[in-house]
């Protein structure tokens, strides 16, 4: 497939941006949810941060991409390799993996592998698409055009890590951590609620409405698609840059300082929004934290979870049909009176 | 100059801007394609032949039928051959095969979301990714679309996630069969063009006002002036220029930008654009376009002596705005009919597939469809036993017995699409009419949860009227409802009319109705339009009884305010008429109300 668009020459979007990229620092928010107009970059910026993430080292043959470094996390396969003796690492980009429209459930959590079954008569499981997003993203485009069955499922692997295939015969279980990141327009038909609350980070995003803003975006589009190589060059060591922070923010990520002072905001927040469960604020730390580390800071502060409040509570208020504002003007509302004391 | 020359005249321009399209289009396949909107006929024939003409030799030109599965959208199982090579052979689907040329859709206004959706995907990566059927197809596809519209009014379109992607919409309607025998383009410009294309130079300044003048026309999507800016350069290609000019960027913004527009452009203030990251700018010089990107201009000077390329460019674009669309704008109505387009489509799948699939069990192919993978899994353990004895040829071949053979089983929950009849006059409104407003959005987020869909019909004055066909989407529902004018007569009768006609689409569409009436119950206007308290209440009686007869289940709620003995109230009456659950809102809290419709729900 063709060069990505760099990511770093995505016009405005800062929060879609932040958003993957804290999902990028720290997985373990949770996924992604983009909601919005049309021909805002979203595809673009998905494939654009896997492009821009460091290489990881994987299992060679292994169909799930263990990592080497964590004998824990191994798949069985990994493990009888590693008692035969040392395995071997190799390079890989981050996956990203598309999960079509038309995909059959079959082919998303894996199968009976019918040309073996079929040719040698033998029972051997075929990996489907979230063996091949292990450690790296999966991707639903028009995620609320999805069949509910197949997003259930995907939320479900997304959440406890492991993929379990009981069917056809067969048992296995092998890891499945991705980021799951969701794309769609509300105009069409939105998520169900019990699954929008499943999405760690929801970021709206607009058409930039300012002409100087949209004048830029069409420039480089058109920059790239006349010469990808060339532009991609020119963007190249802003690419590098930011490669480098997110590599940094995750090795600082875990002596980030989170203070009881950060955390009682934290739940003050969350109980006057009226949050259910704990997850919006677990999400809501996890994100700061990951914020905090990118900006470089040593400790989590007010400021961190200012920011990233809008992303992790939006979309897990109570609904009220007769409050016409919309959630993300009720969380900075309830962020402003929070932190103005 | 009479009204059948203008007609004419009018036919001539849009046929001319037709064949502009059709010759920019085969110039550069990644402007998109072309939505097409004419009936079956004599014109549309014309510049299919046309386009044929022009497009390069040997290039493929596929066409999709309405209705097409994902098997041969993107690609499957190739049965035959799979069960004679004894291992899956996959088949390539339309999408891979119009590589290199062109995907033609047939009645692409009434193509589902979903479809368009996977033909958006292939058109954004250039190629189709498909994971089914225990295979992965990976195959190039670029292709352009021409989606052959025949819709008719505003509501029938196709999706918009695929005419966002096509740079041209062109509109044929009435353009007779005499005015289309012409053509302006042959096809060996097109191929020097085409020979060009790559070198074209010039693109600043073009961005700079196609992207404000999509933006004073109101054209949200980002896509329209890149779309536009390659129309530009095709354009140019096409003259024989070598670098963009004002006219190939009055080209692309007449073809491109002028269908889509939404909204009339002003030339006093830029209307839509309120610009909040620069409030100064609108205070400083509102005609100038903002300071725009040409640093090599060098001058800075207010006054650019040169008639501004962004007016010249926004007047060629407004004088193609067609005309119906000039006429709405004007009277005030913003469209954002294309945008909104969306949930209607996604709301249902074709008949014969209903309900999502939940496996497959052993069964008589008379008995549904074949589940093609289930039957191979179920007859593969047992190869190696069936071929003993068997040789040559024949020990290759996959052996399937009729036990082996695996039925789709369908999930048959059939989907219910509740249609709010919403009583918006005089009497019930102006103290209610909030109330009522509110208790509604409770049940669509009720209905929103359970993957219902919601419609809304709203009566007042004389008549009864969809204000919003059935949708899933919550936003839109909610939007619709909020600005729902009030006041008038009580023309009950026509609003249950109104909203029986829906229904019986609705059943048509394979899903089940549920009619919820809200109304305080005096009807004053009757089904002629003429007032009377007395023959209004018969009529909506009338109407209530066809409801009965047409065994829908309905749910009337009472919003007229307590009377002294309850059967009087007359939406008792009339909800006896429809057999219909009764509850009374001032009784009813949203709980009881979602409840209510609960259980008025049709059973599954």
């Amino acid at each position: 497939m063709a060069l990505p668009f760099p990511f770093s020459a995505i016009v405005g979007q800062d929060d879609m941006k932040l958003a993957f990229m804290i999902a990028a620092v720290d997985p373990s928010v949770g996924g992604v949810l983009v909601f919005g107009d049309r021909g805002t970059g979203k595809s673009t910026a998905v494939r654009a941060l896997a492009a821009l993430l460091p290489k990881i080292s994987v299992v060679v043959g292994c169909a799930y991409g263990c990592d080497p470094a964590r004998p824990a996390g191994l798949c069985e396969a990994c493990r009888e390799r590693k008692a035969g003796g040392k395995l071997k690492s190799a390079l890989e980009p981050v996956p990203v993996v598309d999960l079509p429209l038309g995909a059959t459930e079959d082919r998303v959590v894996g199968a009976l592998n019918l040309e073996r079954a079929l040719s040698v008569g033998e029972k051997a499981f075929e990996p489907g698409l979230l063996a091949r997003a292990n450690r790296g993203f999966l991707y639903i485009d028009e995620a609320n055009l999805l069949e509910d069955h197949l997003v259930d499922l995907l939320l479900d692997v997304a959440a406890s890590g492991e993929n379990v295939i009981e069917r056809e015969g067969l048992s296995v279980r092998h890891p499945a951590r991705f980021v799951l990141i969701g794309s769609g327009n509300p105009e069409e038909g939105e998520l169900r609620p019990q699954l929008l609350d499943r999405f760690g980070l929801a970021v709206d995003v607009k058409t930039p409405g300012d002409i100087p803003t949209r004048i830029e975006v069409v420039k480089r589009r058109d920059a790239f698609e006349r010469d990808p190589d060339a532009f991609t060059q020119k963007w190249r060591s802003e690419e590098q840059k930011l490669r480098r922070k997110i590599v940094a923010a995750r090795a600082a990520l875990g002596d980030v300082v989170t203070g009881d002072a950060a955390l009682e905001s934290a739940a003050r927040l969350c109980v006057a929004l009226g949050t259910d469960g704990l997850r919006g604020e677990l999400t809501l730390i996890r994100a700061a934290r990951a914020l905090a580390s990118l900006e470089g800071d040593k400790a989590l502060a007010d400021s961190h979870l200012r920011r990233v409040a809008p992303f992790a509570l939006s979309h897990r208020l109570r609904r009220n049909p007769l409050d016409e504002a919309g959630s993300t003007v009720r969380v900075s509302r309830a962020v402003n009176e929070l932190f103005a004391a | 100059m009479g009204a059948a020359d203008q007609r004419k005249v009018d036919q001539a321009l849009a046929w001319a801007r037709a064949c502009e399209a059709a010759a920019l289009f085969s110039i550069d396949p990644m402007l998109g394609g072309v939505a097409l909107r004419a009936p079956a006929g004599p014109a549309r024939d014309a510049w299919l032949d046309l386009f044929r003409d022009l497009a390069p030799a040997g290039a493929p030109m596929r066409r999709a039928p309405l209705g097409i599965g994902d098997e041969r959208l993107l690609g499957g199982l190739d049965l035959p051959a799979t069960l004679r090579a004894g291992r899956p052979i996959a088949q390539a689907g339309i999408l891979a095969q119009a590589h290199g040329g062109t995907l033609v859709l047939a009645m692409a206004e009434r193509v589902q979301s979903g479809t368009a959706a996977r033909i958006a995907l292939a058109m954004d990566s250039g190629e189709i990714g498909a994971e089914r059927d225990g295979m992965t197809l990976r195959a190039p596809a670029r292709f352009g679309v021409i989606a052959l519209d025949e819709g008719q009014g505003d509501d029938e379109r196709p999706p918009a996630a695929l005419l966002d992607r096509l740079a041209f919409h062109i509109d044929l309607d009435g353009v007779g069969h005499a005015v289309a025998l012409e053509r302006a383009v042959i096809p060996v410009e097109i191929a020097e063009a085409r020979r060009r294309l790559p070198a074209i130079a010039g693109a600043d300044e073009a961005i700079a006002a196609l992207v404000t003048v999509a933006a004073r026309l109101g054209v949200d999507s980002l896509r329209a002036p890149s779309l536009a800016l390659r129309a530009a350069r095709a354009a140019c290609a096409l003259r024989g220029g070598d670098a963009i000019e004002d006219d190939d960027i009055a080209t692309a913004a007449r073809l491109v930008l002028a269908p889509r527009a939404t909204m009339f452009p002003t030339s006093e203030s830029e209307p839509d654009d309120s610009q909040p990251s620069e409030p100064e700018q609108s205070a400083e010089a509102p005609p100038e376009p903002p300071r725009d990107s040409r640093p090599d201009d060098g001058d800075q000077s207010e006054e650019q002596a040169p008639p501004d390329l962004t007016d010249l460019v926004l007047a060629a674009a407004a004088a193609a705005i067609p005309p119906g669309l000039l006429a709405q704008l004007r009277a005030g109505k913003t469209t954002r009919a294309k945008s909104e387009r969306g949930g209607k489509a996604g709301a249902h799948a074709p008949a014969g597939k209903r309900g999502r699939p939940v496996g497959a069990r052993q069964g008589q192919l008379r008995d549904g469809r074949l589940g093609l993978v289930d039957t191979l899994r179920a007859a593969a353990p047992w190869q190696r036993l069936r071929r003993q004895g068997l040789e040559g040829e024949d020990a290759r071949r996959v052996i399937v017995r009729p036990e082996d053979f695996r039925i789709k089983r369908y999930k048959q929950r059939r989907e219910t699409s509740a249609i709010f009849v919403v009583d918006a006059s005089g009497s019930a409104a102006m103290q209610r009419l909030a109330e009522v407003k509110g208790a509604i959005e409770l049940l669509l987020a009720d209905c929103y949860v359970r993957r219902d869909s919601v419609a809304l019909v709203a009566f007042r004055g004389t008549a009864g009227e969809v204000v919003l066909p059935p949708t899933r989407s919550l936003a839109r529902a909610k939007r619709t409802l909020a600005g729902l004018p009030g006041g008038g007569g009580t023309p009950i009768a026509a609003g249950i009319d109104a909203a029986l006609a829906l229904a019986d689409t609705i059943r048509r569409k394979g899903q089940s109705p549920l009619l919820v009436l809200m109304t305080d119950g005096r009807a004053n206007i009757g089904r002629s339009g003429a007032p009377g308290r007395a023959q209004a209440f018969e009529d909506a009686l009338e109407s209530g009884r066809k409801v009965r007869a047409a065994g829908i289940a309905a749910l009337a709620i009472d919003t007229a305010p307590p009377l002294k003995s309850i059967g009087d109230a007359p939406t008792l009456r009339l909800g006896q008429a429809m057999n219909a659950r009764y509850i009374r809102l001032p009784y009813a809290n949203a709980t009881t109300v979602s409840d209510a419709v609960r259980a008025a729900s049709p059973s599954p």
